[in-house]
């Protein structure tokens, strides 16, 4: 892998509820190359999007506030910087696309403004101008007619043209890093397919690089390079996205697995459902958040968290009988390279 | 005619042509319609008891709409529903005798339990409004058995909505459901709403409830993998219509028509060797309005295959038997004799 673009390391985002403090993000570390992809997969209340929120500096504080660890991007600490800086780098060198296309938009600027405010904004270009870069910008997301189009508004636009807009707008200044979260899930599956196409396609050309957060094991398999499994605020495992799916190590990343219907799956045969409810992140057990839906957890899950250890090259997890688990279950067979 | 003179091969449910329009509210004073939206617009299908159908499509299709009319809870345009062998189609949801036989489960478990009522009372209204409380012992055992045949346990039932999880919430939702012991449940979603760790738990309660009571379920789900892993046969709509309806390993196996196909190529598998190796067809554009479908075949302004023909002659659902029990398509690819050999969609 290539010198990473983001570092992240121990990154921990905290909120004060009623119900007292937690930690919706705890001590997650990863990195992303120029041009490639990682997804980020989770359940609700997993941290995937508060991890998302935070590589932006977008926590509400209060009742959010990121308490500890680095954000390295380019080599810079995101978290040292101001204000203003920060803003300097949001929608420039990182964009990101939200999962509501209906309400991202601002339904009283028109479709061609909101795609030019970034160029006007960072790159200083004058408005006549940055409104032909949105012109061409529209095009490159395949909205036909776009010459037309800049002087529409969003509600004129369906689902996917909206989610088309907002790509446009993330990719006006060429960013380095696009942080895209769960960007087709309010969509149909026959744009959702186009949309990550669109997606995939654009970042390749430019090299950006694309953290793709989602709950869709489906769509990881699909488009991701690597992924980070989150499971209770923390990464439990994480590894190239082939090596994940053929030999998953953590029993939640197996659960999970196991518990979803495939196309391609013996039809009507019994779903292997996690037993258990997700976590609540206001009361998590001591050791393991996995332990009490794990049917290998023992007195040590249950009394010390595991860390995220290097199983083999690339592939981590966090599990106290990852060993122990393969004994028990024979592993998937591993596909040939 | 009661259920037990039926005979064996006569469907559970029937809808013939069943038609569901909303009149758009006229546009100025002079004019007296501004025409309708058709959400349903000619849909037929039988279900047999103990099975289930399953009714994908995406937003818009007008896929709820259709289990709504079932229900009798929306007015219908046109077309006939038989149920146990008697026309309901004038009668409503409120007043229905059939309702005792047909219930429902919604997509959402948070929206469709009253937050006020206690579990107990939430499975147990069904029994009050058709008067079978009169027994409290009885009364209190069945609501006891009903949450144990969903896999809750009796004491929760003076617990309240808010102290369930949604998983837990579904199964209440499936307990009241069943409370009246009907031949069919009609399912809008039901597992969409749940966390991915979750809809396993409560596709597994539908499937044994299904194989012990011997329930029919009208399955309504955006989600093909789920769609598949449920349901006996499969009916595709677009726009208002079935567009392909065969049973479930002749749909998914061979899909005919040209939705179909791009609806199956555009789910992806959860394995990235599969997905690799897959071929795929993405198909273009959106699902555009119900309020001026395309004239002609209604998915010729995103299908890959589209002939000329496709743009101005609406292709009627044929049976094609000759290639799987049941099996329907409305393309123009398609014929009852034999199928036009497709030709090679470009690369």
């Amino acid at each position: 892998m290539a010198a990473p673009l983001l570092d992240v390391r121990n990154l921990t985002t905290r909120f004060r509820t009623e119900r007292g403090e937690l930690t919706a993000v705890d001590d997650v570390s990863f990195s992303v190359a120029p041009g490639q992809t990682l997804a980020i997969v989770g359940e609700s209340g997993s941290g995937k999007s508060v991890t998302a929120l935070s590589l932006m500096r977008l926590i509400p504080d209060p009742p959010g506030r990121i308490t500890g660890g680095q954000i390295l991007f380019e080599g810079q600490d995101l978290l040292k910087l101001s204000d203003a800086e920060m803003r300097a780098i949001r929608g420039d060198r990182i964009a990101m696309i939200f999962q509501e296309p209906m309400s991202s938009l601002n339904p009283a600027l028109t479709v061609g403004m909101q795609i030019a405010e970034p160029v006007n904004l960072h790159r200083k270009m004058p408005w006549t101008q940055a409104f032909e870069v949105a012109k061409s910008l529209l095009g490159k997301v395949r909205i036909p007619d776009a010459a037309s189009r800049l002087q529409t508004w969003p509600h004129q636009y369906s689902g996917g043209m909206r989610q088309r807009t907002m790509i446009a707008m993330a990719l006006a200044c060429q960013p380095k890093l696009i942080i895209a979260d769960e960007p087709t899930t309010a969509l149909d599956v026959t744009v959702q397919a186009q949309i990550l196409d669109l997606l995939k396609e654009l970042t390749h050309e430019t090299g950006a690089a694309l953290i793709l957060i989602t709950h869709d094991l489906g769509v990881v398999a699909r488009y991701a390079d690597h992924v980070a499994v989150m499971y209770g605020g923390r990464i439990v495992e994480q590894a190239e996205a082939g090596a994940l799916y053929a030999n998953p190590r953590h029993p939640y990343t197996r659960g999970l697995l196991a518990s979803i219907p495939r196309l391609d799956s013996t039809a009507g045969q019994r779903l292997v459902p996690i037993q258990g409810q997700p976590p609540d992140l206001a009361r998590l057990p001591p050791g393991c958040a996995f332990a009490p839906r794990c049917q290998h957890a023992d007195a040590q899950c249950s009394a010390s968290r595991p860390l995220l250890r290097t199983l083999e090259p690339g592939h981590l997890a966090a599990c106290h009988h990852d060993h122990a688990i393969d004994a028990v279950l024979q592993p998937p067979q591993a596909h040939a390279a | 005619m009661p259920p037990d003179v039926m005979s064996a091969t006569q469907p559970l449910l029937q809808v013939e042509d069943l038609k569901v329009h909303f009149p758009l509210p006229a546009a100025g004073l002079l004019r007296k319609s501004a025409g309708a939206v058709k959400a349903v617009d000619g849909v037929s299908f039988t279900l047999a008891a103990g099975q289930t159908l399953g009714l994908v499509g995406e937003s818009g299709c007008g896929k709820s709409t259709t289990g709504l009319a079932v229900l009798r809870m929306q007015p219908v345009t046109a077309g006939r529903i038989l149920f146990e062998g008697a026309d309901i189609t004038a009668q409503q949801a409120r007043t229905g005798t059939f309702r005792r036989r047909m219930q429902m489960v919604y997509q959402d478990p948070y929206g469709s339990l009253n937050p006020r009522m206690k579990v107990r009372d939430l499975v147990g209204e069904p029994l009050q409004v058709h008067g079978m409380d009169k027994n409290p012992g009885e009364y209190q055992d069945r609501i006891a058995s009903l949450l144990k045949t969903v896999g809750l346990l009796p004491d929760m039932a003076d617990r309240y909505p808010h102290e369930f999880s949604g998983g837990q919430r579904q199964r209440i939702g499936i307990a009241r459901a069943l409370a009246l012991e009907p031949s069919l449940i009609i399912c809008d979603e039901p597992v969409s709403a749940l966390d991915v760790s979750i809809q396993a738990q409560v596709v597994n309660v539908l499937q044994e409830l299904q194989e012990r009571l011997g329930l029919a379920y009208l399955f309504i789900a955006h989600d093909l993998a789920v769609v598949r892993h449920l349901s006996h046969r499969v009916a595709v709509m677009y726009l208002g219509r079935i567009v392909e309806i065969a049973s479930r390993d002749d749909l998914y196996r061979a899909p005919l028509h040209p939705y179909t196909q791009a609806l199956l190529s555009a789910v992806p598998v959860a394995d990235p060797v599969v997905e690799r190796a897959r071929q795929r067809i993405v198909v273009q554009g959106e699902v555009p309005s119900a309020l001026k479908p395309p004239p002609g075949c209604r998915f010729h302004t995103r299908c890959p295959q589209a002939m000329p023909k496709c743009r101005t002659d609406d292709p009627p659902l044929q049976d094609l038997g000759h290639l799987g029990a049941g099996r329907a398509v409305a393309c123009h690819l398609h014929t009852a004799t034999g199928a036009i050999p497709v030709v090679a969609a470009a690369a």
